[in-house]
């Protein structure tokens, strides 16, 4: 395999292992405690490597996850002392830890291959040299092992506990009358953070890790309604992200991760405009077309309540409009070409007259 | 002991750092207990680290290493970063957590892309941008300190010249907003003086951990008093200790960021709150709670002591 690929096998298949587990986070709100366990777990990494007198896979893994638990056991902790709110707590755990770990680093580790920087932007680059050894056999890249592991373990625990999931994530109270756990979910799926962390960790850093686990579930979030469309778009909003990322990094000569996480910006800033529901042009539109109606609705329901009176002729022109409702002349002109297309209205010079259909929806309008 | 406070002052190095860290505690610690009153203690982890593109863009557009321009590159970059939280709130159904981790990690990647595309570039006036990350008090010159106390001083006027309508809308915008203060206006000032402070503190502690020294403070503080104007002198006061002391260890020693060290000094005095503040520690708490116990259990008052107990326990 040329290391390009892998460098793009590595990147996708982290990708496809967060997004996998970033869909629960972000619908249960919970995608800063992801921000705060990714860093939380460097002293654990450090520990770990200790531990082992060196870069050690399983001892690294071992630490990052207990480093894992624990932030999250601590903020709970901490909410629940009463002392501080949720956000604060977050906000006092994960740095304290962060700030432990680089100080770890600097004082003990200054010269193994763990440096404060790679911690947070990684080296993706390298990640083809870095070979995983089992009894003396070199049987390939070690990224590729690790991260295709997590994602075939992320994805076999959302297929089966699938329905426990969807139900401990929309409706927690209903998930633990009807007897599942929803503490015991949400454990599990705070160890698997805490591993999938660890194994994205060491070859795209914290922040492209974040932004793996919130980005491409957030985006997908904005495109569709079913769950399980939105965890397969997710899933290809992180690989489109791992790939573009790839080749904006190769064109600039910058760093991969970096560019991985702008291009998944990108996708998100794509959907934030565009969606078909939920987009800013979409939202405009809706705005927009509600206001017509609701001019349109206000100019038939003044001509309702005016037909047949003596001042009819005098109160159905459209100049009228200005001075009576107090409409500017671009808004009355609105509520004129909008009731008229909509064939509530007809208009002849100034003269507005009241269709038939104009008059039953304004009597319906006026009831309502 | 002596050597040293004298070295504080005339030192023209130490003289730097130690203000600089002083300005930055004092500010951050300030405006921090806004924030975690108002509950966007994360907001500062966002909008920290949405300044990094900013002052990578800034140096590449004006090709200068000049403090104030970094710093206002960073400002507006973070400025944007939070309008753009806001945005995303208010016109979609992405929850607040989300909304401040997409903006978080998407601005550091780009400003990771930019600094390593400005390092690659082969340009040997660049080093030093990456000081930006974790903090270096150590390159703190005199100008830079001048800034930081400028900046810093626009900050606290604000407060205090509104401080009055800041409590009020911390601590109930509604009633702010029905007694006619214009309480939008007023929430973007807070937080645009948010985005000051943290511009005060990006050479000192660095993008990545910025968000703990408004935090820090603050919820230390908040143990010891239930009063604002006392709450706002003790962060800043803590704020100050954290800074220096933090800065200080970290220039005595060979390759230890500055960063890391003042929060590392921020949270022992948090967890110090935490356990000893006179009224809501956490240690007297427990003490307090094993007294009244035992003193529950000795005589048999009602067959439900047991609610009474935890109704008092609600109440202390």
């Amino acid at each position: 395999m040329s290391t390009t690929l892998v460098v793009v096998l590595v990147g996708c298949l982290a990708a496809a292992s967060c997004a996998l587990l970033g869909v629960f986070l972000v619908l249960r709100k919970m995608a800063m405690m992801a921000d705060a366990i990714s860093h939380a777990i460097l002293p654990g990494l450090v520990v770990g490597y200790f531990i082992a007198r060196g870069p050690n896979l399983l001892s690294g893994f071992l630490g990052a996850a207990a480093a894992g638990i624990l932030t999250v056991t601590l903020v709970e902790l901490l909410t629940r002392s009463g002392r501080v709110k949720e956000d604060a707590a977050i906000g006092l755990v994960f740095p304290a830890l962060f700030a432990l770990g680089t100080f770890l680093i600097s004082r003990f580790f200054s010269n193994v291959h763990l440096d404060a920087d790679a911690v947070l932007f990684g080296e993706i680059a390298f990640a083809p040299f870095d070979r995983l050894i089992v009894a003396g056999y070199d049987i390939g890249v070690q990224p590729v092992w690790v991260l295709g592991t997590l994602t075939v373990v992320n994805l076999v625990f959302v297929v089966t506990l699938y329905k426990e999931l969807k139900l401990a994530t929309f409706d927690s109270a209903l998930a633990a009358t009807l007897g599942f756990s929803p503490a015991l979910i949400h454990y599990a799926l705070m160890t698997l953070v805490s591993l999938t962390t660890v194994g994205a960790f060491t070859a795209v850093g914290a922040i492209l890790v974040v932004a793996l686990l919130i980005v491409p579930p957030a985006t997908a979030y904005l495109l569709t309604d079913r769950l399980p469309v939105m965890i397969g778009l997710s899933v290809l909003a992180g690989v489109l992200a791992a790939i573009g990322g790839y080749l904006l990094a190769s064109t600039l000569n910058a760093s991969i991760s970096g560019a991985m996480a702008t291009v998944a910006g990108v996708l998100f800033g794509l959907a934030l405009l565009l969606s078909p529901h939920y987009g800013l042009v979409a939202n405009m539109r809706r705005r927009h077309s509600q206001r017509r109606q609701f001019a349109a609705e206000m100019l038939i329901v003044h001509l309702f309540n005016h037909a047949g009176q003596p001042e009819q002729a005098e109160e159905s022109t459209a100049g009228h409009l200005q001075s009576d409702l107090l409409w500017t002349e671009q808004f009355a002109d609105m509520a004129i070409r909008q009731a008229t297309r909509s064939g509530l209205i007809l208009r002849s010079g100034d003269d507005l007259q009241l269709t038939a259909t104009g008059q039953q929806q304004a009597s319906q309008a006026v009831l309502r | 002991m002596i050597g040293l406070l004298y070295d504080l002052f005339f030192d023209y190095t130490l003289r730097n750092i130690a203000l600089g860290s002083a300005i930055l505690g004092l500010v951050g610690g300030v405006l921090g207990s806004f924030a975690v009153l108002r509950r966007q203690s994360l907001l500062g982890d966002a909008l920290s680290h949405a300044a990094l593109p900013g002052i990578c863009l800034a140096y590449m557009l004006t090709g200068t290493r000049t403090s104030l321009v970094l710093l206002i590159g960073a400002g507006i970059t973070g400025w944007l970063g939070t309008l753009l939280i806001l945005m995303i709130v208010r016109e979609t159904r992405i929850a607040e957590d989300a909304a401040l981790g997409i903006v978080l990690s998407v601005f550091f990647g780009i400003g990771i892309m930019l600094l390593t595309f400005i390092q690659q570039s082969n340009d040997a006036n660049q080093a030093g941008l990456d000081k930006y990350l974790f903090g270096q008090a150590a390159t703190l010159v005199q100008d830079q300190v001048v800034t930081m106390a400028v900046l810093g001083s626009i900050a606290l006027g604000f407060v205090f010249a509104l401080f009055k309508e800041f409590k009020l809308l911390s601590f109930d915008p509604d009633f702010a907003g029905t007694l006619g203060f214009p309480t939008r206006r007023l929430n973007i000032l807070l937080t645009s003086l948010t985005v000051v402070a943290v511009m005060i503190g990006l050479q000192t502690v660095g993008v990545v951990l910025m968000a703990a020294m408004l935090i820090a403070p603050a919820a230390a503080a908040r143990q010891w008093t239930n009063r604002l104007s006392r709450m706002l002198v003790l962060a800043a006061l803590f704020g100050m200790l954290a800074g220096v002391s933090g800065a200080l260890i970290s220039v005595s020693q060979a390759r230890l960021p500055t960063g890391p060290m003042v929060i590392l000094s921020a949270s022992m005095i948090v967890i110090f709150s935490l356990l000893f503040a006179p009224a809501r520690g956490i240690v007297w708490d427990t003490l307090r709670r094993r007294r009244d116990r035992g003193r529950l259990q000795a005589p048999p008052i009602t067959p439900h002591g047991g609610q009474s107990a935890s109704a008092e326990r609600g109440s202390s």
